[in-house]
């Protein structure tokens, strides 16, 4: 596989003059005609019960098959309608609210080309974009950064952007990635100053992440989105914590996006979702879960401001749960899911979806939700439509391998 | 000039330890090898009175939240042969039961999930400190990690700290076989990967209920522990494997006040009949059938590969070579998963002192050998706390069962956040930077860091200095 790297990043432009920290105190560009699209990913590890956050309340089959825990209209707490099919989980207001204001799309029964079952080969597939899993340095989503042109609004804000204390391998690869994590004030500027120096002369990729780090902090302190909650969380309890956490992480993530010179891409990944047993899809711990990460996408529409009519969030996970519940309550590994589309540049309000149905003889392997629809399909059209990166590096480097996945149209627009 | 001994028994020190203590006098060895092979006839066990052991917590835990007394009711019949006991390494050297321990057991006194695992914590980072070379500690966190369970489950909390010193402690030098077998019948993982409430369909107890199997232990055990994902099993050897393992679970803490937060192996939930995994097929023997199973996956030549490559990309590099990974795995099968003898070809393999030093240390590992550096005797919690939590490696606490990942592309986004955490560390320490340098790096050190440390404005900077050198944060 071939990649473009475009050498001549701002970073190194900078330190060629001389300016260490100007990073986030360079004049704003001036926004480039027409659109300056925004593409966040969300992974959420552990492989979501599609089935449970999305259930398809009008298959005969549904009640069937996950009997009390099954989702209904009319159950005790009523899924909302999306659909003559399917309905939305109850912990997922704002969602259901974009979803009718055409602001969100769900794809169901989708997934990657990974037909096994380990969480760990999984995601390297869902985030490397190779058909395959294996020893993988880099994911899709960085990759996409590197096809685009310079010039390009996109690749001209030259550098992707990963929150949280590990960058998510579908951002990791040869384009630049300034990774976030909140953190309180340190006074340390001078040891900072005399390490990069040291690090410029003896390690390039520690003075890298370093120098990469220190532009990214002076934006934040731009702002109250990212601020300390250290003392006060400890009281509010672990499911407010959850949900504060996601509402943050995301929040940074929409704040740094919408910033007229920021990234224009960037992944952050969500844990917790393998729900093995007790899944709580109703008042538990999935309903928790689904109700922190739908506070998550809430936050970066407000966050977002302006920039969200040019935004899409993709909430993507490894695969799906079984389409039983198994003998504790939860869910085992499966194969098919859901997908799930947010933000003001999509042309919402659809699931789209092959739907296999639910019935004994449709199931994958008699056990999980039959994949119908390749997760790349929409992956490859969200890149091609809103990015606008070239069909060509579709095929040869992002997805290699997928020339038999059609990229899926109309997505935005 | 510095002396080859000298620059190898450096670099081993890094490399296989937590990295040598700036308050101490160089370790000096003219024979660098034999300074670390003779680090492993020291058992690596931990032996604090104060600790509880997995039962005996269980039932402490049981009593802090109830004031009610603890009461023998509706016990089912024990088989005894199945306790964890017998499961142990046969060498494993249990410490003697003096009649106030034995006492304890019976009757713990009320103590809370929290208060253990900080007692459980503050021990093991105590213990990395003090240690002089430091390569079985470090195994035991290697296998700690390989076999993880995650404290963010509130249950498995209080048996972290036990999980550690019961299973993984006496068998890091003894056969992996035994290692695997006290892991997976230890109530940590039996709860941590659901298998305690797994039920066999067709057991008396599933036909009875609407409860059934769960796989998600059997599935790791066989991805995760053993053979290595993409190998040689299916989806049926792990149905199967889950139906085997039914039944493995922990007697209930307050059902039972002997007895209570031990293994036990529940006859009523086992799936009854023969079951076939990888191809063979073993009788129902009870709780044997599934020791069976795991004596054949801890000598199967996938498990064998699978540890040597985990093994060398821990202590070696990212991407150890072929050759060094081979003698492992051959040196594995020879042996019958003889652990010492494996870490002792790693140590006389070439390859594992001559790989370049480029692999970041672990957060863990980095935090401990900056105390080391700073001649500090025992761990703040709460500093330990915080500072493993930003750098995304809390204690016990993985976010998944695969542990925490052990390549330098996952932590080197985190060296920003380790400057704020050096700078915390490096303040007040008991040590004079100059010879701290000289015993921690010195001639591994190039003359650029030799430079900006002996030029930091105070003590407190040329300490966070050292610790961010680039020839300490890498290996």
């Amino acid at each position: 596989m071939t990649i473009d790297l475009h050498a001549t990043s701002r970073r190194q432009l900078l330190f060629a003059s001389g300016v260490m920290f100007a990073w986030a105190h360079m004049p704003k560009l001036a926004r480039a005609e027409g659109r300056d699209p925004r593409l966040l990913v969300i992974v959420l590890r552990g492989a979501l019960d599609g089935l449970a956050a999305v259930p398809p309340v009008g298959d005969p089959d549904w009640v069937r098959l996950r009997g009390d825990s099954a989702l209904r209209l009319d159950g005790p707490t009523p899924a909302l309608s999306l659909d003559n099919t399917f309905a939305l989980n109850p912990a997922m207001p704002n969602l259901h609210r974009l979803y009718k204001s055409g602001e969100a799309t769900i794809l169901h029964a989708v997934s990657t080309p990974y037909r096994e079952r380990s969480h760990f080969d999984g995601q390297d597939v869902l985030e490397s974009g190779l058909p395959k899993p294996g020893a993988v340095d880099s994911g899709w989503l960085n990759r996409a950064l590197s096809s685009l042109v310079p010039g390009d609004s996109v690749r001209r804000s030259q550098s992707g952007l990963a929150v949280g204390p590990v960058a998510p391998l579908v951002v990791r690869g040869s384009a630049p990635i300034m990774s976030w994590t909140p953190r309180r004030p340190a006074n340390n500027e001078d040891t900072v100053m005399r390490l990069l120096e040291l690090y410029r002369h003896t390690d390039p990729a520690l003075a890298k992440v370093l120098e990469e780090r220190l532009g990214l902090a002076a934006i934040a302190g731009a702002g109250p989105a990212v601020v300390s909650m250290d003392n006060k969380e400890r009281d509010i309890g672990a499911a407010a914590r959850v949900r504060a956490f996601f509402a943050q992480s995301a929040g940074s993530a929409a704040k740094f996006l919408a910033r007229a010179d920021g990234p224009r891409v960037g992944a952050l990944s969500f844990d917790g979702w393998d729900t093995h047993a007790n899944e709580g899809a109703m008042n538990g711990r999935l309903a928790l879960l689904l109700g922190a990460l739908d506070g998550a996408i809430a936050t970066v529409k407000t966050e977002s401001g302006e920039a969200w009519k040019e935004t899409v969030v993709a909430i993507i996970t490894e695969f799906g749960r079984t389409a039983r519940v198994n003998g504790t309550e939860g869910t085992d590994h499966g194969t098919g899911t859901i997908a799930v589309l947010a933000g003001g540049a999509l042309k919402g309000g659809r699931v789209i979806s092959d739907w296999p149905g639910l019935a004994d003889q449709m199931l994958y392997e008699q056990r999980d939700l039959k994949p119908t629809q390749d997760l790349r399909a929409a992956l490859k059209g969200l890149l091609k439509d809103h990015l606008r990166v070239p069909d060509a590096a579709l095929e040869a480097s992002i997805f290699p391998g997928s020339k038999d996945v059609r990229p899926l149209e109309g997505l935005v627009g | 000039m510095a002396s080859d001994s000298a620059i190898q028994t450096l670099l081993g020190l890094h490399r296989f330890g937590f990295g040598p203590r700036g308050d101490m006098p160089s370790v000096e060895s003219a024979d660098p090898r034999g300074l670390f092979l003779a680090d492993l006839e020291k058992p690596p066990l931990l032996n604090d009175p104060a600790l509880l052991g997995s039962a005996e917590a269980a039932r402490a835990v049981e009593t802090a939240k109830e004031s009610r007394p603890l009461r023998r009711q509706r016990v089912p019949a024990v088989d005894r042969s199945a306790m964890p006991g017998p499961m142990q390494a046969e060498n494993s050297s249990e410490p003697e039961r003096t009649p106030e321990v034995a006492k304890r057991q019976r009757a713990p006194a009320p103590v809370k999930r929290m208060e253990l695992f900080t007692l459980e914590s503050q021990a093991r980072f105590d213990k990395a400190l003090s240690v002089d070379v430091g390569l079985t500690e470090r195994l035991v966190w290697f296998w700690s990690n390989h076999f993880c369970v995650s404290a963010a489950k509130g249950l498995v909390r209080p048996y972290c700290g036990p999980l550690e010193r019961e299973a993984i402690r006496p068998n890091v030098l003894g056969r992996f076989k035994d290692m695997l077998l006290a892991v997976e019948s230890h109530p940590a993982m039996l709860i941590y990967l659901d298998n305690a409430r797994s039920i066999g369909p067709n057991s008396p107890a599933g036909r009875n209920r609407s409860r059934g199997l769960n796989e998600n232990l059997a599935r790791e055990i066989l991805e995760l522990h053993t053979l290595g994902v993409r190998t040689v099993y299916t989806q049926a050897d792990v149905t199967n494997f889950a139906k085997v393992i039914t039944g493995w679970g922990m007697m209930p803490a307050r059902q039972d006040s002997e007895l209570g937060g031990e293994f036990y192996f529940n006859d009523r939930m086992h799936e009854p009949g023969p079951q076939t995994v990888l191809a063979k097929t073993y009788p129902d023997k009870g709780v044997e059938q599934g020791k069976d199973v795991l004596s054949d996956l801890a000598r199967h030549p996938a498990t064998a590969r699978h540890i040597a490559s985990k093994l060398a990309m821990h202590f070696v590099s990212d991407h150890p070579p072929e050759a060094l990974v081979e003698s492992l795995a051959k040196r594995f099968l020879e042996t019958d998963g003889d652990l010492k003898e494996v870490t002792k070809t790693m140590l006389a393999a070439q390859e594992s002192w001559d790989a370049p030093r480029t692999k970041i240390k672990r957060p863990s590992e980095w935090i401990i050998g900056c105390l080391r550096a700073g001649g500090v005797q025992s761990a703040d919690l709460k500093t330990m706390g915080l500072s493993l939590t930003a750098l995304g490696e809390p204690l016990w606490r993985p976010s998944s069962p695969k542990g925490f990942s052990d390549d330098s592309a996952t932590w080197i986004d985190g060296i920003a956040q380790r400057v704020d955490i050096a700078s915390r560390l490096s303040r007040g320490l008991p040590v004079e930077p100059p010879m701290a340098f000289d015993r921690v790096l010195g001639p591994l050190a190039s003359e650029d860091t030799r430079r900006a440390i002996a030029r930091a404005a105070d003590r407190s900077q040329a300490m966070a200095l050292l610790m961010m050198a680039p020839e300490f944060q890498r290996r």
